[in-house]
């Protein structure tokens, strides 16, 4: 691959999303998650879920910030570094990130505020309104962006004339085949990443003997959470596979490391791979006879289409796309064990006393976000050499800029996202490390009459 | 078509929204090295913290509708104005992330510097960008055309440097409504010197903008210009002798007022001098627009959830009129 400009737009793309996304997931997941400790608060009336929702936004609010700056800076990109594409696609894209900003992103900065600062000053059942709007706000953001990339993976409803796209029907745009999946597995994802970081979280500090009674419930609710989430997750990632088999089969066919069609009998499931894409085969593998198509197609003879039967210069790197595919349905598979794990425990009420069980949450707390990103970079790289699949291509999209202009953005990137990369995790955990503060005064107007003190 | 003149009424709309209500944070920030101590400048952060965000969503919703109703100009702009886009971003960068790090760190020195200095470059960035499209953009089918440093000229420059006194004046104002005492003090002077450095950048930009840019001088003295684009100097003239009053007699909310007035007096004039040029100085809104259909659907939406987000935001407001302190909002 050569290093040009497309080459280099693509990498500034690509840094400025993969840094950017990890923020949205955590705001989405812990919004939710806060949503639920505010309802249990307002419902149970135990001070300890106040203290919880104080300690955990404080978190919140450190990454909503991150978030919101590196979202803006994606915004105005598609138009720097991806103009042409930009404004051949316009008529159709651009009106769903409009919607995003109007519907969601509005409504999370709206009311971020009053959840953040307005603890003094309004009702509790506005306060929980607030931190309700603020997850809708995230949610619906999700669903836009979503809707918009999931065009970009299966364009319908358009109109293509001239190099340029019209929009026919926006009902058909938006509700893209591959928007649904797409959406319900991301926002399960960000669902899934965070609340095993809090899991992580508080499951270190009860390994320390730190704040028990604090700690276990947090754990708790994010562990039924958990449970529900992880098998959830699996249905919707198989979901997702088979979507992609009807509308991208080029893309799963890299996924899979599949080059030869199976004509005769079933499509074998590679376990290991090592794709050649010059010599268009596997220098290596290990299969499992007809997997492949019993996993798409439900049926052991099913035909799945082999990365061969595609032109060339229209295959996605299938040697970087089978491991980042298969490491993500890994973590996936190791969340779900967790949580077997954590059920069989449960039942013999043993869970927060095994510190092996413990210690495993510590370790696989990263494994959400680093899942996400595996994701992301599956699906999108998987898109390429499109833009919009079939129709518009990456390299025909760049900016009529001189590649001097990203050099110099990409440098500038590459020295303050990692500036801000690092004062974040130091300011988090910093916080973390402060602990749960459980002494404050309550406000008045938040204190209940008949409020369940923390027993100390 | 109707449609385009009311996206565009739309985004200047927008873009007048986010210049005062970003103007007034960034013009904070501008103010920050004025402030005496860490107390003082939690006092002003404060004064920004809970609504800073919900102001600069204005930028993004800008942004996005020009995407969507004119997105030949999204393009062409984009790429012409890259390098003070980029700074720009990374000015709003530093600037966002101060108010959380600030809030948590030990050490305030080193966020306090980035909440001034990403406030800074924001705002001299804004110049450039604005500079650069009156300066004109070099356009060839719907594609940029020019070079990377068009935009980089001494009107440009000059554009930059007069946004600093016009954001202290807004953040100053503003700051005569949420602080008292000594902050509140120091900030009606801070008004009244800004207000007057501004007075002089209009007239030079006035003057230079027709100089500069022939187009504009011919706009300005043919019909039906003629007949009314007096009127915007006027207003800002009595404007700025209005803001000295008001700060003369120690009001506290009507200095925003006129200064909000001085800067939608530039505004409105700086509009009328490029009607109808999306892209000074070839490609008008009617190139530049976006298909019908587009317009319409995106339409809906604004008209719909426009109004319940302008509502909500006041709401967001009033939470939390009055005074601020030096101590965290937490």
């Amino acid at each position: 691959m050569e290093i040009n400009l497309v080459f280099l737009s693509r990498v500034q793309f690509a840094l400025t999303t993969m840094f950017h996304i990890l923020f949205p997931v955590l705001t989405m997941g812990l919004a939710l998650f806060l949503v639920v400790v505010e309802l249990l608060w307002l419902g149970t009336r135990e001070e300890i879920y106040y203290r919880m929702y104080r300690f955990w936004v404080k978190i919140f609010a450190i990454n909503f910030g991150v978030g919101v700056v590196t979202g803006i800076v994606l915004e105005f990109e598609f138009g720097t570094n991806f103009s042409r594409f930009a404004q051949a696609v316009a008529n159709v894209f651009s009106p769903l990130l409009a919607y995003e900003v109007m519907t969601a992103f509005f409504l999370e900065a709206g009311f971020l505020g009053i959840m953040l600062f307005g603890w003094k000053r309004i009702h509790p059942g506005i306060h929980f309104l607030a931190t309700c709007l603020v997850a809708l706000g995230s949610f619906l953001s999700s669903f836009w962006i979503l809707a918009a990339n999931s065009w970009m993976q299966t364009p319908v409803g358009y109109r293509l004339a001239d190099g340029k796209f019209w929009a026919v029907d926006f009902a058909t745009v938006i509700f893209n085949p591959s928007m649904p999946a797409r959406v319900s597995h991301m926002l399960m994802a960000s669902f899934e990443a965070s609340v095993f970081a809090v899991a992580g979280i508080s499951a270190y500090f009860l390994l320390r003997g730190k704040e028990e009674a604090f700690f276990r419930r947090s754990l708790g609710v994010a562990l039924i959470m958990a449970a529900l989430f992880a098998p959830l997750q699996i249905y919707l990632g198989d979901y997702s596979g088979r979507v992609m088999f009807h509308h991208q089969p080029a893309k799963l066919a890299a996924i899979e490391a599949h080059w030869e069609t199976n004509t005769r009998g079933g499509a074998p499931f590679a376990v290991i791979a090592f794709p050649d894409m010059e010599k268009e085969q596997n220098r290596f593998e290990i299969t499992v006879p007809d997997g492949l198509s019993l996993l798409i197609t439900h049926t052991r003879n099913g035909r799945v289409p082999g990365l061969k039967e595609f032109p060339r210069q229209d295959r996605p790197n299938a040697a970087i796309l089978f491991w980042t595919f298969r490491l993500m349905v890994a973590i996936g598979t190791i969340f779900l064990l967790i949580m077997i794990w954590a059920g069989v425990l449960w039942r013999k009420g043993k869970l927060f006393e095994t510190r092996l069980f413990l210690r495993a949450l510590v370790a696989i707390q990263p494994l959400g976000f680093l899942a996400t990103e595996l994701g992301w970079i599956t699906t999108e790289m998987g898109r390429q050499p499109w833009l919009v699949y079939n129709l518009f291509r990456t390299a025909e999209g760049v900016s009529p800029i001189p590649v001097e202009n990203v050099i110099w953005s990409l440098s500038l990137l590459f020295i303050i996202y990692p500036i801000i990369g690092g004062s974040y995790f130091f300011y988090v955990l910093k916080t973390l490390r402060r602990g749960p503060d459980l002494s404050s005064p309550i406000p008045p107007i938040q204190r209940p009459a008949g409020m369940r003190a923390l027993r100390e | 078509m109707i449609l385009i003149y009311v996206w565009a009424g739309l985004i200047a709309l927008a873009m007048i929204l986010y210049i005062v209500l970003d103007g007034i944070s960034l013009g904070v920030g501008l103010l920050f090295p004025t402030a005496r101590d860490e107390k003082e400048r939690s006092i002003l952060m404060n004064s920004i913290g809970p609504v800073w965000d919900a102001n600069q969503t204005w930028l993004v919703f800008g942004g996005g509708a020009i995407f969507v109703a004119f997105p030949v100009v999204y393009g062409v702009l984009s790429s012409a104005l890259y390098i003070p886009l980029i700074a720009f971003l990374c000015g709003l960068i530093f600037r966002g992330v101060a108010f959380e790090f600030r809030a948590e760190a030990a050490r305030k020195e080193p966020w306090n510097m980035a909440f001034f200095s990403g406030s800074l470059v924001a705002v001299l960035s804004q110049g450039f960008t604005l500079g650069g499209v009156l300066t004109g953009i070099a356009v060839r089918g719907d594609q940029f055309a020019g070079k990377p440093l068009d935009w980089l000229n001494p009107f440009s420059i000059m554009v930059g440097i007069a946004l600093i006194p016009g954001y202290v004046m807004l953040g100053s104002t503003y700051l005569l409504i949420k602080t008292e005492g000594p902050v509140q003090e120091r900030a009606y002077k801070h008004a009244f010197w800004s207000g007057l450095i501004v007075l002089v950048f209009m007239a030079i930009v006035t003057v230079w903008t027709p100089y500069h840019y022939p187009l504009v001088w011919t706009n300005w003295f043919s019909p039906p210009r003629i007949y009314f684009v007096w009127v915007f100097p006027l207003l800002g003239l009595i404007a700025a002798y209005q803001l000295a009053r008001s700060l003369r007699s120690r009001q506290e909310v009507k200095p925003l007022v006129y200064s909000v007035g001085l800067f939608l007096s530039g505004y409105l004039g700086l509009i009328t001098s490029l009607y109808p040029y999306a892209i000074p100085p070839t490609v008008t809104l009617q190139e530049a627009a976006a298909q019908g259909e587009t317009l319409r659907f995106t339409l809906w939406g604004a008209v719909i959830v426009l109004p319940m987000v302008v509502g909500y935001i006041i709401y967001s407001y009033s939470v939390f009129r009055g005074k601020v302190s030096h101590e965290e909002y937490y």
